[in-house]
């Protein structure tokens, strides 16, 4: 009843969007892109919402990095049910060189801070695929992690978290706190309506800088090149079988 | 609230969510419009509240709509469907004949 909810939010670009890589070739052609939340973030701030509704949380605090417009993301996740927001504002060039890392320790530390006890985050962004936020703000906090979770339960001062790994579900029990991350089939998000952004502009954002956190945004990789997913092969059409079945001999497929 | 109020709130609303239509805003927005002046000129008390709870039915399927699409884009994206051909197992003598 007593428990904080940390959840993690990025604004990244919309997954409808059709990605092109910028000239340099050092990342992709942002300006003027539609963005929105995380699609794995909005499974996350979901379920945090459902444990305050089923009265397991008392409060849930939307975080997200980025620049200004990062607001717009924490109102969506304010709209769906957060009861208040944190923006870690970090300016739109440094913004490309944040890694995963950096964001982990923010969310260690605000964690701290705000005595969450839970943290929840999408288990991927959509735009960098990284996959190392939750297990490294757990391992920097030093609680236990429940990665890819497709269930949540909690239990006296534990939680029972099913997990999606290769080839099947794996049911294991974490003891609070913990840091969560959530797969696709978690729930399904509810969607952030017009009167329920209305509602959330009076939900209070809080604004700091990672240096009010102490954590230091310094690099340790760089950008060698970005490129286009290679395009898929023409397919061939064969005249008979046995053509069928030399073509994929010679493919190494049987 | 005014049914009037109620009213203007409902396409408000429904425009909100017309944003990300498939078709295209510009064609769900024409769409709503038609169908809110359609009606206009409707005075009984009851059937714009019936009205205004089709608009409201109508919101619901968008918001399904949005999130169906969202789940089964991610869900092409990230999670394999295993489509990759395989060599089935060699045939054994006996299941040859």
């Amino acid at each position: 009843m007593s428990l904080r909810v940390l959840v993690g939010c990025k604004r990244v670009i919309d997954y409808a969007v059709k990605i092109r890589v910028r000239p340099d070739k050092l990342g992709v052609v942002t300006d003027g892109v539609k963005h929105s939340m995380n699609p794995f973030d909005e499974i996350a701030i979901e379920e945090a919402v459902r444990l305050k509704e089923k009265k397991i949380a008392k409060e849930v605090i939307a975080v997200s990095c980025g620049p200004t417009q990062a607001q717009e993301t924490i109102r969506t996740a304010l709209a769906m049910g957060a009861d208040r927001g944190i923006h870690v504002e970090i300016p739109a060039k440094e913004m490309e060189k944040l890694e995963p890392l950096h964001v982990s320790k923010i969310l260690a530390k605000l964690a701290e801070q705000e005595q969450a006890e839970l943290v929840i985050v999408g288990k991927q962004a959509i735009d960098d695929d990284s996959n190392a936020t939750a297990q490294m703000t757990a391992a920097l906090l030093d609680w236990p992690q429940a990665t890819f979770a497709s269930k949540l339960e909690k239990t006296d001062g534990e939680l029972e978290v099913t997990r999606e790994v290769d080839g099947g579900l794996e049911t294991i029990k974490v003891k609070l706190p913990a840091v969560v991350s959530s797969d696709l089939r978690l729930n399904e998000p509810r969607y952030a309506t017009l009167p329920n952004i209305m509602k959330a502009k009076k939900k209070k954002i809080a604004k700091m800088k990672p240096k009010d956190l102490g954590v230091d945004l310094a690099s340790h990789l760089e950008v060698v090149e970005v490129v286009d997913p290679p395009t898929r092969e023409a397919g061939i059409k064969v005249e008979d079988v046995d053509t069928l079945v030399t073509k994929l001999k010679d493919a190494g497929r049987i | 609230m005014s049914l009037r109020t109620q009213v203007i709130q409902l396409y408000k609303n429904l425009l909100y969510m017309g944003r990300e239509y498939p078709m295209g805003y510009d064609y769900f927005r024409d769409k709503l419009k038609r169908a809110f002046l359609k009606n206009r000129h409707e005075t009984d008390p009851q059937k714009i509240r019936e009205m205004i709870n089709r608009g409201e039915y109508v919101i619901k399927e968008i918001e399904a709509l949005y999130m169906l699409r969202k789940y089964r884009t991610m869900k092409r994206r990230y999670y394999d469907e295993e489509t990759n051909i395989t060599a089935p197992p060699p045939l054994t003598k006996d299941a040859a004949q």
